[in-house]
């Protein structure tokens, strides 16, 4: 029995530290996708500047909150706009943005398939 | 053939680059997003003294103007910023709220004291998450606010042109 009950007690003590590494990588994962407007070429997830610190705290209070991820990006891009965002929205002023990629392979696989194609 | 097509891809990548060179030279790398807040948010805080809580439909009044003023006691563009704030604080038509920005009280009174305090209201925020509610970067900021419109912003200390800016919108408006 006494087993038994320790087997019980480990196994919640392991889950309950699993519900929190979960929460912890939404939020990593979240601040590391938001840009810190005041430092240059860092993430909130990177920097100790203060407005990263609280901004911090503001996605793990969200998230407590119960907020989904891109309910958390859409509250802090009313705030702050698209700028925010490393992974920018799809929408017409991003566009291009997101097929130049796409086009830029496809040029390149039509010069690779005429090579191929005259030798 | 093949070496004219080179060529020419060349010259034009050479061009487009000169253009977006060139163009780029005249704009500012400063970059300030748009706020999309237009609106005050509504959120509730302590008060310095009386330390009581005060929701934001309280402070905010319409048929006024209010200097909504984020500031810490540790930010040095603060102090040269607080003799502008004093000399707004002069003005009837206008009310300043101060922002107190993760500071600690004795700090920051010992900073008014000194200094001089120009807020009819202050608020604490002590983990800068009610200044992102406002959409701020840091300290100071300062937001101007007419029938819980924001009219302008302000980042960065407020100096004497912001100061003549401030006293030209209200008094367009009166």
């Amino acid at each position: 029995m006494k087993i038994i009950k320790l087997f019980i007690f480990i196994l919640v003590l392991l889950n309950f530290n699993k519900a929190l590494a979960i929460e912890d990588k939404l939020q990593n994962k979240i601040t590391k996708n938001l840009r810190c407007l005041i430092c240059q070429g860092q993430s909130v997830y990177d920097s100790d500047s203060e407005f990263a610190i609280s901004l911090k705290v503001v996605v793990k209070k969200k998230i407590d909150e119960g907020l989904s991820e891109s309910q958390i990006y859409s509250f802090l891009t009313d705030k702050y706009g698209e700028w925010i965002l490393y992974d920018p929205n799809f929408n017409k002023n991003t566009y291009f943005l997101w097929f130049l990629p796409l086009l830029i392979f496809l040029f390149g696989g039509a010069i690779i398939f005429k090579k191929i194609n005259k030798s | 053939m093949k070496n004219n097509i080179a060529k020419l891809l060349i010259i034009f990548s050479l061009i487009l680059l000169f253009i977006i060179f060139y163009k780029s030279l005249n704009k500012s790398n400063l970059y300030q997003p748009k706020s999309n807040i237009k609106f005050i948010p509504s959120f509730s805080a302590i008060t310095f003294f009386s330390k009581e809580e005060l929701n934001s439909e309280k402070i905010f009044y319409e048929n006024k103007f209010y200097l909504f003023n984020i500031w810490a006691s540790w930010c040095l563009p603060c102090v040269d910023e607080h003799p502008f704030l004093i000399e707004l604080s002069k003005n009837s038509q206008l009310e300043i709220i101060g922002l107190n920005y993760k500071d600690n009280f004795e700090n920051a009174k010992k900073f008014l004291d000194e200094l001089g305090n120009p807020f009819k209201k202050i608020l604490i925020d002590r983990d800068g998450t009610k200044a992102i509610e406002w959409g701020a970067y840091g300290v100071p900021e300062n937001f101007l606010i007419y029938e819980n419109k924001i009219v302008k912003r302000f980042i960065g200390p407020l100096d004497g042109i912001t100061v003549d800016e401030i006293k030209k919108i209200i008094n367009e408006n009166y």
